[in-house]
Formats: structure tokens, sequence, C-alpha cells
């Protein structure tokens, strides 16, 4: 979100197309409510958000850290929660020569307190039709792409479908490296089995299960032709992931014959 | 509002003046786009001004037959990185709007692939932007907007369509397409009009 560009037929139509009213950004005081450990290289950390205004699925946010001389990091990260409530979820991966992605995996802990800016961005975003009524229309189905940690804002759109147990079709394609990578495994798996059933779909790089049905690799356009919902169906899709991954995945989409326009993508720079 | 992290004490502290407030120096190029990335052929490529009096027009070969200029600036992504000292090639605005006549004060840059964005006239006047179709003697490639961009490095960088392919004059400052999606109507990063 922020070089330009974007695949809209116009603002107007981007406007219409389901994205919800957001919330007004802003400052907010945050404090660490509780910190995990995620996988090996990510810990998912609670915030109580003084004066949150609730956010959609897929927006995210800035956190502001200070050090003592005075000297401040900003860095926007996807939330992995949506709706009303002060209750912020992040699910943050540490980059090997990053600056707060460190402290925020291994440092922080519950009673810090942080900066945090937003909610942010109103164009990644998925609501249920009941927040939307004027697009209740809108019964295309949804396919979500995630590398890596691409899936945090995928995962808060697909925990929204099954919060308001919303009868549009939801299918998630998940690259992982290995089964220990796999951020929100123990929700995904009961989405997948909810009423509102989210189709999971794990794609393992590096090291699959033991016995899993074809050994580790990369996504390829195979895999997604068969994995994802077919392009005569119309799905919404939502790709996120690195700049590599998002590149790939979506030329092949537009290759696969879905419109471009129905394709939104969030790219991590990996900044 | 300023509170002090505990356990931060980050990294390096080489404050570098030229980079604005909230920004972190970069050596990659991060690349942000909310769609695929559209492949524009050259051949088929054109650039357009449209103002209350008509239509300017060039395709790619009269285009880059303009005079062309070199360009070292920085550049900030309010996505919080910054890039100093990045060189381009291309055409300033000062040399596409030489024969335009228009009374109108705002600017809508449309890009192949449908974004757009706004920009008022005097912020791409006077030596301040350019459409650019090289980056560090390279032609730029489709991921970082070619075959050609707009560059207005004085302003966030989602403000430098990708994919360029024509300005529309307005009568009056309207939101393009970042800018109806929570970005700021202008975009200054020295003064961090980041949101609204």
């Amino acid at each position: 979100m922020s070089e330009a560009t974007a695949q809209t037929t116009s603002p107007a139509a981007a406007s219409a197309a389901a994205v919800p009213a957001v919330p007004r950004s802003g400052w907010h005081v945050a404090t660490v409510a509780s910190t995990r450990r995620e996988t090996p290289n990510a810990s998912r950390i609670e915030l109580e958000v003084d004066g949150w205004p609730g956010n959609a699925a897929g927006q995210h946010l800035d956190v502001r850290l200070t050090a003592p001389d005075g000297y401040t990091a900003t860095r926007s990260y996807s939330i992995a929660s949506s709706g009303a409530g002060t209750r912020v979820t992040l699910a943050v991966d540490r980059l090997p020569d990053g600056e707060v992605s460190p402290y925020l995996v291994d440092d922080v802990r519950a009673g810090d307190m942080l900066e945090v800016h937003g909610p942010l961005g109103a164009f990644f975003v998925w609501a249920p039709d009941a927040a939307h009524a004027a697009a209740a229309v809108d019964a295309r189905p949804v396919q979500l792409i995630a590398g890596g940690s691409g899936v945090v804002p995928l995962y808060a759109m697909a925990e929204a479908h099954g919060v308001a147990q919303d009868p549009t079709r939801f299918r998630l394609l998940y690259s992982v490296r290995s089964p220990d990578d796999v951020y929100f495994a123990d929700e995904l798996r009961r989405l997948a089995e909810a009423s509102a059933p989210l189709q999971l779909d794990l794609v393992y790089t590096r090291r699959a299960p033991d016995g899993w049905r074809t050994p580790p690799a990369r996504i390829t356009r195979e895999v997604l032709e068969s994995a994802v919902i077919p392009a005569a169906e119309r799905p919404r899709v939502f790709v996120c992931g690195s700049t590599g991954f998002v590149e790939r995945v979506a030329d092949w989409l537009v290759e696969l014959g879905h419109d471009a326009r129905s394709i939104r993508t969030e790219r991590y720079g990996g900044t | 509002m300023s509170f002090i992290t505990r356990g931060f004490s980050g990294r390096s502290r080489e404050r570098d003046e030229r980079l604005p407030p909230g920004q972190t120096l970069v050596h990659d190029f991060p690349v942000l786009s909310a769609g695929p990335t559209p492949e524009v052929d050259t051949a088929e490529w054109e650039f357009t001004i449209r103002t209350e009096s008509g239509e300017h027009r060039w395709n790619w070969d009269e285009f880059t037959a303009l005079a062309i200029d070199d360009v070292d600036t920085d550049i900030h992504c309010v996505t919080h990185w910054s890039k100093l000292g990045t060189s381009w090639r291309g055409v300033s605005l000062d040399t596409l709007f030489e024969h335009v006549e228009t009374e109108q004060e705002y600017v809508m840059a449309h890009s192949y692939g449908g974004y757009t964005t706004n920009v008022p006239l005097d912020e791409l006047l006077d030596g301040k932007a350019w459409v650019a179709f090289e980056f560090d003697g390279e032609p730029l490639e489709p991921e970082h907007g070619g075959p050609a961009r707009l560059l207005v490095p004085h302003l966030y960088f989602w403000k430098s369509a990708k994919w360029v392919r024509g300005l529309v004059m307005m009568d009056q400052d309207e939101p393009g397409f970042w800018e109806q999606n929570g970005y700021h109507l202008h975009g200054d990063p020295w003064t961090e009009e980041r949101y609204w």
C-alpha cells in the first residue's frame, strides 16, 4: 500500500466495491496484554489499545517505538483481528536484520506500552455482508492466498467470516516453509471445521508433515490452478506475502483468466 | 505524546538530515501495489494531458524524443522507508506543459490498470516532477511502474503514480485511489501528511 498503483476501473468503482466505512485513524497508546510464541520465528501480541475505534479485517497499523534518547522507529504491521472493541492482535515475523521486529518478537512483554497509529488502509479489507448491506448483492466467493507471514490480514478475514457465519464461499491457499511455520494453526483448523466453513489448502515449501501427499515445493502455476477458486466463478482474490510471492501469484492469476480488478494485493517489502 | 518504550534501544543513531520524520533508510527497493502489475507494451503506450480546452498526446517515440532530464533524488514511501540518492531519467512536467494552456489548478494522474492519484498542478511544475522511464540507468521495470511512472519526489511516493498514462486537469482537488482509501490528500513527508 504505498507506492502508487491499483487495479480498479475507477476510484468510484473501488469505493463501491464492498469497502466498509472505516473509522478515522489516529495515534493511540497500546498496552501489551499478552505475548506468546506463534512460530519459531514469530510472536503473537495481544494489545489493549486505548480509544481504538475497531477495525475491518485486513487493515494494518503503525507501531512506533521510542528509545531512552528519544530516537524513534516506526513500522507497519497487519492486524490479525477485526471488529469492534479495543483488543488488537498482531502476529509479527522476526526479520533477520530488523530493528523493530526483533524487539516485538523477543523482548516485548505484558504490561509494556507502545504507540500505535491506525486503523489504516481501506482497500485490502473484507467485511461480512451484514456490515455492508448495500453490497449484499456481492455473493462472489472469496479466495485468500498467503505466503508466510502474509497470512496475518487474511486470517483476520477468515476469522471475521467465521464469526459472522457468513455464507460466502471462502478458500485459503497458504504457502509455508514447514508445519512449524503455520500461523494460527489451531484457529485455522477450527475455522475449516466450523459452520461457515473455510476451505484450507496448505502448501509446504521446505518440509512437509510425515506422509504428506506431495514433496515440499514452492507454489507453481499448476498448484494455483488446482487449489484456487476458478476464474469462471469470479472470486474476489486477496494475495499477501513477500513481493516476489505476490508478483508471481498475481501474474499467474491474470494468466489463468482472473480479472486483474478482482485481485487485491498486499506486498510485504521486508523493511 | 511520545514515551519511552521499555527495553527498546533501536539501531543506528545516524540521523541523516535528508530523512523525514518517521522514515527509515532502506537499500533495497520495496514494491507496494494494490493489485497485479500490468504489462504495458511501449508500442501501445501513450501519454495524454487533458485540459478544459483539449488533449495533448504523445506516443512512446514522441515522448522519449523530448528533452530528457537526469534526476538524482531521495524518495520517501508512506510505509516508512526512504531511499536516498536514487537516479532516474525522464521528461520534466515543465517540458510537457510548455504548450499546454489551462486555468485549472488541480491534476488527477491516471495509470494503466486504473489507478489514480491527485496532485495540485503547482506541485508538478518548476522542476518538481517528471515522467520517468529509467531507474539506475536501466529501463524502469514493470513492478516499479515501467514503462513510465510519475516521479514527484517531494511528496510521499504513492503520488508518483506507476504505469502513468495521463493527467486530467480539474477545477478542484479530488481524492484519487489511495486518497479515498485513507491516505492524505497532499502527502508532504516533512510534515508527515500520511493519513487523514
